[in-house]
């Protein structure tokens, strides 16, 4: 086991390199620094401030200068636009609000998923499955894009119920659009696949068995088919959480809930490339280490993996 | 026992005269039981018909998607409403402009976009996968390694990253959401090709002497077409999807052309000034379409799936 989690975490440190190299060959492919404004500054002016940021050396010094600062110190760099703030600011600003909305709606779509998709499966050809199915296949074409708009227009402008955008501090009103829009169609997505899988694991003969042996159906469920019933599940929630969290973007834009994405976005569209590069390295260290505790969780209930 | 000679005669004759006996492809059984999934043929009518209104609708109005009809403007709410008096079939946007033509483009560049982005996954992803599986060995490990190691990198974040920094363009993003999307396609495209690469008639290829990349193309490719339909299918709403992610966020195609995204983000932010038909239609048009595409492709999978027969 610890064999795997260190051969594991080997393959997550060049992921990040390779990430970090990425986006910094990207940044500096651009045509036109971080610096180039409607009014030209002058040369020397220029090359003060581009000395200021390390920005005159040469590239790969940067990158090492880049990287050695974030590993020593988790140190992001300045914003380049912000002259006031670091990057590493800018992200403790945003960051707890993305994760307060991302663990909610992962915690929704994972339990409503996978409710939905068991009874479905139990209640096989019953109204009750029709419907789970219905509302699975009717949901994965309603991404966060378009349920947000919907759920303004419903709540807010027609029923009044809730306020149309905004944070307050993480109040429950202000949390319900965001959470909602951002968990459906990842919830049909689960719903799906714990339908499908729970069927096929209801269908074996070990499940049979323990039905012949008069097992109370409580007891087969829960301790028999619910563990291997889960491991589709569990693979699928990498992907989920990468597009939950790429998600965010659009749900910090629509409601203004001021989390991570909305400075993503703010910061592509003023080209302030430090803070771009930092928000998508720190999305890519939470993606990798998400990642593995999947495969470990997958590792832990499949008694067939070995390490 | 005495032959009825009369009886072989006719027999003999009905054989004679009978035509060959028509074989039935694997592609023939997959069109007859597509054919039969109702869903998935409606789906297809659907589709056409949108695909057809993305090409020709233009030639039905006479606004174009970038005019402003200067009568209406600044009164939208009131006079821009959907009518066909004003030629404003599906209304006017909140400057001024024809909702229908903004359609017509935005439907031509989503379904533009899905359907190159899915034809670069399918190219890529199916050479890259096909080699890897078919060479095997610790090259196939350093290619699949790869693709791990590309795989948990957040594309969408990187995709804006390169639309922001080469300039957005429609170019841009074709080459942006296909450098992205032929990873799924690849691995699905190498678990084909390790069952398929120990069949006989690879042997036989293979001690005849074809060369290596000749066996990949002639033999193997061709035996994957199936598999990589079935996905394509599955890719296209994919690429859909993220474009108008992009677009919605206001970081994809730019002004005056439009996309579903785009038009998606312009009715989601101008709902409170009592347009709504500039949200109803492009979401209409975005929803089921992406609707007859998974029934598209669950039809194929069903059709095409050797399994579930």
């Amino acid at each position: 086991m610890l064999n795997y989690v260190i051969k594991r975490i080997a393959i997550a440190i060049p992921t990040l390199l390779i990430l970090i190299v990425i986006s910094f060959v990207l940044m500096h492919a651009a045509p036109g620094g971080p610096f180039n404004s409607e009014k030209p500054l002058p040369p020397q002016v220029l090359a003060n401030i581009e000395a200021k940021y390390g920005l005159d050396q040469p590239l790969w010094k940067q990158m090492v200068n880049y990287v050695v600062g974030l590993v020593t110190e988790f140190d992001m760099g300045p914003s380049f636009k912000y002259k006031d703030r670091s990057v590493n600011e800018i992200i403790a600003q945003g960051f707890p609000i993305t994760i307060t909305y991302g663990v909610l709606s992962f915690i929704v779509a994972v339990t409503v998923g996978v409710s939905l998709g068991a009874i479905a499966a139990i209640r096989q050809n019953t109204w009750i499955d029709y419907l789970a199915v219905g509302i699975s296949i009717g949901a994965q074409v309603l991404p966060n894009f378009v349920m947000a708009p919907l759920l303004v227009l419903t709540f807010t402008l027609w029923l009044g119920w809730l306020p149309g955008g905004g944070w307050n501090g993480g109040q429950w009103q202000y949390l319900i659009m965001p959470v909602i829009a951002l968990s459906t169609s990842y919830m049909a997505s689960i719903a799906r696949i714990t339908r499908s899988s729970m069927l096929e694991v209801l269908n074996t003969n070990y499940i049979r068995t323990a039905t012949a042996k008069g097992l109370p159906a409580k007891t087969i469920f829960f301790r028999h088919a619910l563990k291997p019933a889960m491991l589709p599940v569990i693979s699928y929630l990498g992907p989920a959480f990468v597009g939950m969290i790429t998600g965010s973007v659009v749900i910090d834009m629509y409601f203004s809930t001021g989390g991570m994405g909305q400075f993503f976005v703010n910061s592509a569209l003023t080209r302030d490339y430090s803070v771009m590069m930092g928000i998508t390295i720190l999305i890519g260290l939470l993606t990798i280490m998400f990642n593995l505790v999947v495969d470990l969780l997958y590792a832990w209930i499949d008694p067939k993996i070995r390490y | 026992m005495l032959v009825d000679s009369q009886k072989v005669g006719d027999l003999a004759e009905n054989l004679a005269k009978m035509d060959e006996v028509k074989g039935r492809s694997l592609w023939g059984d997959a069109l007859r039981r597509f054919k039969q999934n109702k869903a998935a043929m409606v789906s297809l009518i659907i589709l056409t018909l949108v695909i057809l209104f993305s090409l020709t609708g233009q030639f039905l109005t006479p606004w174009s998607n970038e005019e402003i009809d200067w009568n209406i403007m600044g009164n939208v709410a009131e006079m821009g409403k959907p009518s066909f008096e004003t030629g404003h079939y599906f209304g006017a946007d909140d400057l001024g402009r024809d909702l229908y033509a903004r359609v017509v483009q935005g439907s031509r560049i989503s379904l533009m976009v899905g359907v190159v982005g899915a034809l670069i996954a399918v190219i890529v992803g199916t050479l890259y996968g096909a080699v890897a599986g078919y060479v095997g060995g610790r090259t196939d490990q350093i290619m699949m390694r790869i693709v791990d190691i590309l795989m948990s990198i957040p594309y969408m974040f990187v995709l804006i990253l390169l639309l922001v920094v080469f300039g957005r363009s429609v170019v841009m993003l074709f080459v942006g959401i296909g450098l992205i999307s032929w990873l799924d396609m690849s691995r699905i495209v190498r678990g084909q090709t390790l069952t398929i690469k120990n069949k006989e008639f690879v042997e036989a290829a293979q001690a005849m002497g074809v060369p290596g990349f000749k066996i990949i193309m002639k033999h193997i490719v061709p035996n994957l077409l199936g598999v990589v339909a079935v996905y394509a299918t599955l890719l296209v709403p994919g690429m859909i999807l993220t474009e108008s992610f992009i677009s919605f966020l206001g970081l994809g195609v730019q002004e005056p052309s439009t996309s579903w995204g785009a038009l998606i983000s312009e009715g989601a932010g101008t709902i409170q000034y009592g347009t709504p038909w500039q949200l109803w239609f492009p979401l209409a048009f975005f929803v089921v379409s992406l609707f007859c595409f998974f029934f598209i492709g669950d039809g194929l999978r069903d059709a095409l799936d050797p399994k579930d027969r």
